[in-house]
């Protein structure tokens, strides 16, 4: 009797492991994301040249009192193609500064994605040799930071942007941020 | 017949060679510390593979870094820490012992605390059952005879 409810105590156990393992599974956030160290410390400083006004640059600089997204893209990134409609919308609808910054990309190939999905950035910087994205901690396309008006890091999101996503944590915290003093 | 084997082996590793970066140091203990650094640092994106072994392209953007940094003159301390304050300390092998990393470490020992424990107490409690020469257990056992005779008188009247 005692053998069995011993037993019976580790089906009940190893189920509930497994069940949990599945579940995770099934979540959307099981995609393996490395927490970022810079939430919470301020944004790492860039200087880049715009993708789109030659001669002219981007720096992290001009984005101080506003609430800003930064999104990390580039033309060979296919979640980056999925997430662009998408962008190209909620620009359109919502008052968000979103600085884009183009990885490790060719300035043609770039320039011939924002043709045929749209444009949907404030600015976009370019970063060649990923002298920004390493300063990110940058690790994939597409990733999204939240940054306050204050210039600290308050959100990464790894992986696009869809509207479940807006209207989860990513979009509250922007418009959290936006909307403070 | 030999020599032509070995001829065509070496065929076969050029272009490994030629896969390979060519850096150049000011001295050797720069070449050391680079040496050391790729293959220290994680990459981030790959299973479990160093950027050294890694030919993604992040592990050859971190290893660019990796160069200008070491060619800068930084220390090895000063290199991990700037890897590890934008990658988290995930970029690293050889992790400090935080909390929970310190865990991590001695976890198993209490595990194995533990088991051992377990282990003791279950044979403690075996050899006693197989040893009924100890005055308590064979009291026991004679009282327990006693009862079951008791029984068996009680059941027939």
């Amino acid at each position: 009797m005692k053998k069995f409810a011993v037993f019976a105590g580790f089906i009940v156990v190893a189920s509930l492991l497994g069940w949990a393992v599945w579940k995770s599974m099934d979540d959307p956030s099981y995609v393996r994301t490395i927490p970022s160290p810079l939430i919470g410390k301020p944004a790492p400083a860039f200087d880049l040249p715009s993708l789109l006004d030659e001669g002219q640059r981007v720096s992290s600089e001009q984005f101080r009192g506003k609430a800003w997204l930064l999104n990390v893209w580039g033309s060979w990134c296919p979640e980056c193609w999925r997430e662009q409609p998408y962008l190209v919308e909620l620009a359109g609808s919502e008052d968000i500064l979103l600085v884009g910054l183009n990885w490790r990309d060719e300035k043609v190939d770039a320039l011939a994605m924002l043709r045929r999905a749209g444009n949907p950035f404030d600015v976009i910087a370019y970063d060649y040799d990923s002298e920004a994205a390493i300063d990110w901690g940058v690790y994939g396309a597409p990733e999204t930071f939240v940054i306050d008006k204050q210039g600290i890091v308050r959100y990464k999101h790894v992986g696009g942007i869809t509207p479940a996503v807006w209207a989860g944590e990513l979009g509250q915290k922007y418009r959290y941020y936006a909307a403070e003093d | 017949m030999r020599i032509l084997m070995a001829l065509l082996l070496c065929l076969g590793m050029l272009p490994l060679h030629a896969a390979t970066e060519v850096l150049t140091f000011d001295n050797p203990e720069q070449e050391r510390l680079y040496k050391g650094l790729t293959e220290e640092l994680r990459c981030t994106v790959c299973q479990n593979q160093n950027i050294a072994d890694s030919n993604a392209d992040l592990a050859t953007d971190l290893r660019r870094k990796t160069y200008k940094l070491v060619r800068e003159g930084k220390s090895e301390q000063e290199i991990l820490d700037y890897m590890s304050q934008r990658y988290g300390n995930f970029v690293l092998y050889n992790p400090p012992k935080t909390g929970g990393t310190l865990l991590l470490w001695i976890g198993p020992f209490i595990m194995l605390l533990f088991g051992l424990y377990l282990v003791a107490r279950i044979v403690r409690r075996r050899r006693a059952a197989a040893n009924p020469t100890s005055d308590q257990s064979a009291d026991e056992n004679l009282e327990r005879a006693r009862q079951l005779l008791r029984d068996a008188d009680e059941d027939k009247s």
